[in-house]
């Protein structure tokens, strides 16, 4: 069994670093005649085709549909489709379906496992011009939108309204509402409000034949039979593309507090979490840390001032939401107090003002874009029991060091950081490795290393970002075969030409 | 130098990332329920003030004193105030709505009990964007002035002052005692410390009245109508260039 898995391993290994995924040579190749019955379908201008397939669009056009933001996966799609009905969408399935041409869903393109952007050839088919709120219901606060809304816009609308999107990430200005929901996405309110999966109330899907899925309840409570709508949550396009969703959003907060803790140690970390939630648990909202790499990387990045007048090992950024202030600040005051006078924090800072706030989240928002810029960057999304979530990164610097491929501070060497930072609350660490170039004989020091590591703690390998093109190798760190089994006969059933968002995921 | 003893004014106000909205009356902007923090120019004051005792020590600078007027909850800007460092606050404690020149005597008269040697102020408030009251103040005591300081500098008892003007920098000089108004550039505010929060609860607070300074709060400006800016139109897409000249002479009629 053993030479089995490890012979599995080698096929996962090469395939990752002898090129992704070949074509599959089922897909039909997408013609001129394919192009105009599509063409059809939509206004205008709504599609890009190339001219190698009878269109007029240059290939720069197409480039941004075709490369993923971090600019890491490439696909050579020829259109990209973009209708502005759940109709159109139904239409354009039904026609590829039949035809057996692969169709890639897209929303703002920003995943970060290349779940969104074509592998080889597949058709782009973009929500982008279903942007539409189809109603708001200010007693629940139940949103019912296109997929193709950015977030922030329906943060701003919901919000002048006195409600928040139960969601919020660093992405939440280029970012889908449906591609949101399409993977499952985490983000900072993750901790206060919890998962999609609890507060998407219905979609709105349609199935690789056309079928529309209309399951767009607006209802919080429907025990009626399979909750078919969890299915789509996470599925990341490979079921149906979702074109319109229910989500209930709750009360914005009117009181926010933020402080950011300067902390000597990773159990330091653990022990103010623990207080914070024992003494404001009902206005925590955030929890988030980051180490010491990620704040100097941060800073000398983004222009800011340290919030702190020395360094610390590691950094807490705490959030508390309610709906009344002086409550709410006499109980972050006194567990500010307990944390400094224990000495479980060794400094801190409470933001005074909007902008100092907005400044702190920044801070931690600003890390993926800052350590983006020092190098490029290994980016690694685990869940790990909190007690040893943050002992992955020591384990994989000592690797690094061993193999004589880093050593901090070290500017000889080509991996320059080796950092940490996340969502505690929700036991979620960014393991970040930042190099001079991405290398195979880098890779292949914490790759599949790092997926071992969190699959011999019952992690998993995927926290919030998905599977995409990135992990699908290694989908079975975290799912046991008769598991992934049954993911194989759940797509068999929604999409049984496998047209939709083929090599990923599975 | 011997002796800076440095007051501060500090003005609580809607916050500035806050968007303000016209009351349902029309006589001034919704202030319920909407946070409010420290006008952003006395937070770079503050800050300046700490600077000028960190630079020539805590003997040269000997007290920073913040002063704010204004309703109960202005306590909580002189909180930040005083957790951001100042020594010690005062708080002139009034209902009444207060028009720059009354604040000028208010601060008047606690410059005459407290005698500090240099006052600083924000240029301005973002509430009502008056920028008189450091000049109004320099002019009831008959003290030099600098305002919109974008470098302060003090050596022997004298001040000298760098302010942003059109096309360039101009640099001033005065003798102390001085009145200074902070301009944007000045410095970057530092953050609250959370010992500083603790520190700045033991400090000492002192809240007193605008009758106990002998100075009567009186409007002399009526505020008549306030109202929102004209909402912009939304832009138009258009097919042709020919059709864009037809809108701009026919609609438009600016060709």
């Amino acid at each position: 069994m053993l030479a089995t898995a490890r012979r599995r391993l080698f096929s996962a290994q090469a395939a990752r670093w002898y090129g992704r995924a070949a074509r599959d040579g089922r897909f039909k190749t997408l013609g001129r005649g394919d192009v105009e019955r599509l063409r059809a379908m939509a206004a205008p201008e709504t599609v890009l085709a190339t001219e190698a397939v009878g269109g007029s669009a240059d290939a720069a056009e197409l480039e941004g549909f075709n490369v993923d933001w971090l600019s890491k996966y490439r696909g050579s799609s020829q259109l990209v489709l973009r209708p502005k009905t759940t109709g159109e969408v139904a239409e354009i399935l039904r026609y590829c379906n039949s035809e057996r041409i692969a169709v890639v869903p897209q929303g703002g393109n920003t995943g970060l496992v290349g779940g969104g952007v074509p592998v080889h050839d597949e058709v782009v088919l973009s929500l982008r011009n279903m942007n539409k709120v189809r109603g708001f219901d200010e007693v629940s606060g139940i949103l019912v939108c296109d997929a193709g809304c950015v977030l922030e816009e329906l943060d701003n609308y919901v919000a002048e309204r006195g409600y928040t999107m139960p969601l919020d990430l660093g992405a939440k200005g280029s970012c889908h509402i449906g591609g949101n929901v399409a993977a499952n996405a985490g983000g900072i309110r993750f901790l206060r409000y919890g998962s999609l999966h609890g507060s998407v109330l219905g979609l709105e899907a349609v199935l690789a034949d056309g079928t529309v899925l209309d399951n767009i309840s607006t209802l919080r409570k429907d025990n009626t039979g399979y909750d078919l709508k969890q299915l789509f949550i996470g599925s990341e396009g490979t079921l149906g593309v979702i074109t319109g969703v229910s989500v209930v959003t709750p009360r914005r907060p009117s009181a926010v507090n933020v402080a950011v803790l300067g902390v000597p140690s990773y159990e330091g970390v653990q022990r103010a979490f623990r207080l914070a939630r024992a003494r404001c648990g009902e206005v925590l909202s955030a929890y988030e840390f980051w180490d010491a790499s990620c704040m100097g990387a941060v800073l000398g990045h983004q222009g800011l001032k340290h919030p702190l007048a020395g360094e610390h090992p590691f950094y807490v950024l705490i959030e508390t939401s309610g709906s009344n202030k002086a409550h709410d600040d006499e109980k972050l005051a006194a567990l500010l107090e307990e944390l400094l006078e224990s000495g479980v924090v060794e400094d801190g800072a409470l933001a005074q003002d909007e902008s100092q706030i907005r400044r702190m989240w920044s801070m931690r928002e600003g890390i993926p874009e800052s350590l983006g810029r020092t190098g490029p960057t290994y980016k690694y999304d685990v869940s790990i029991p909190i007690p040893v979530l943050y002992d992955v990164v020591g384990d994989i610097a000592r690797r690094l060091e061993d193999a004589g491929l880093y050593r901090a501070g070290d500017a000889a060497r080509p991996v320059r950081l080796v950092c940490g930072y996340g969502h505690i609350g929700d036991g979620n660490l960014h393991l970040n490795i930042v190099a001079d170039r991405f290398e195979d004989r880098i890779t292949r020091v914490f790759e599949p290393f790092v997926y071992e590591w969190v699959a011999s703690h019952r992690g998993s390998i995927s926290a919030e970002h998905g599977i995409g093109q990135m992990k699908r190798d290694y989908l079975r760190y975290s799912k046991s075969p008769e598991m992934i089994a049954y993911m194989r006969r759940i797509k068999d059933v929604f999409d049984p030409n496998h047209i939709l968002n083929p090599y990923k995921v599975l | 130098m011997t002796g800076l003893r440095i007051l501060v004014g500090v003005k609580r106000v809607i916050d500035s990332a806050v968007k303000v909205r016209v009351n349902s009356a029309q006589t001034g902007v919704e202030t319920a329920n909407v946070k409010h923090s420290m006008n952003p120019f006395d937070e770079i004051a503050v800050e300046e003030a700490l600077r000028l005792r960190e630079k020539h020590g805590q003997e040269a600078v000997p007290e920073i004193v913040a002063l704010s007027c204004g309703p109960a909850k202005a306590q909580e800007t002189l909180r930040t105030a005083l957790a951001m460092g100042a020594d010690r606050a005062i708080h002139v404690k009034t209902d009444d709505a207060l028009e720059p020149l009354s604040v000028a005597k208010l601060f008047s008269k606690v410059v005459a009990n407290e005698k500090p040697n240099l006052v600083i102020l924000g240029k301005q408030a973002i509430d009502d964007d008056a920028n008189q009251t450091g000049q109004m103040l320099a002019g009831l005591l008959g003290w030099p002035q600098a305002t919109f300081a974008s470098k302060v500098e003090v050596n022997d008892g004298k001040l000298q002052v760098v302010r942003e003007v059109d096309g360039g920098l101009e640099t001033v000089s005065a003798a102390l005692p001085a009145v200074v108004t902070t301009d944007l550039r000045l410095n970057e505010p530092r953050y609250a410390s959370l010992p500083n929060i603790m520190k700045a609860k033991k400090k000492p607070f002192q809240t007193v009245t605008p009758a106990d300074l002998g100075v009567e709060i009186r409007a002399r400006l009526q505020t008549i109508e306030v109202v929102e800016p004209p909402k912009r139109q939304g832009g138009r897409l258009v097919a042709s260039v020919d059709e864009l000249l037809d809108k701009l002479r026919n609609e438009a009629k600016v060709l």
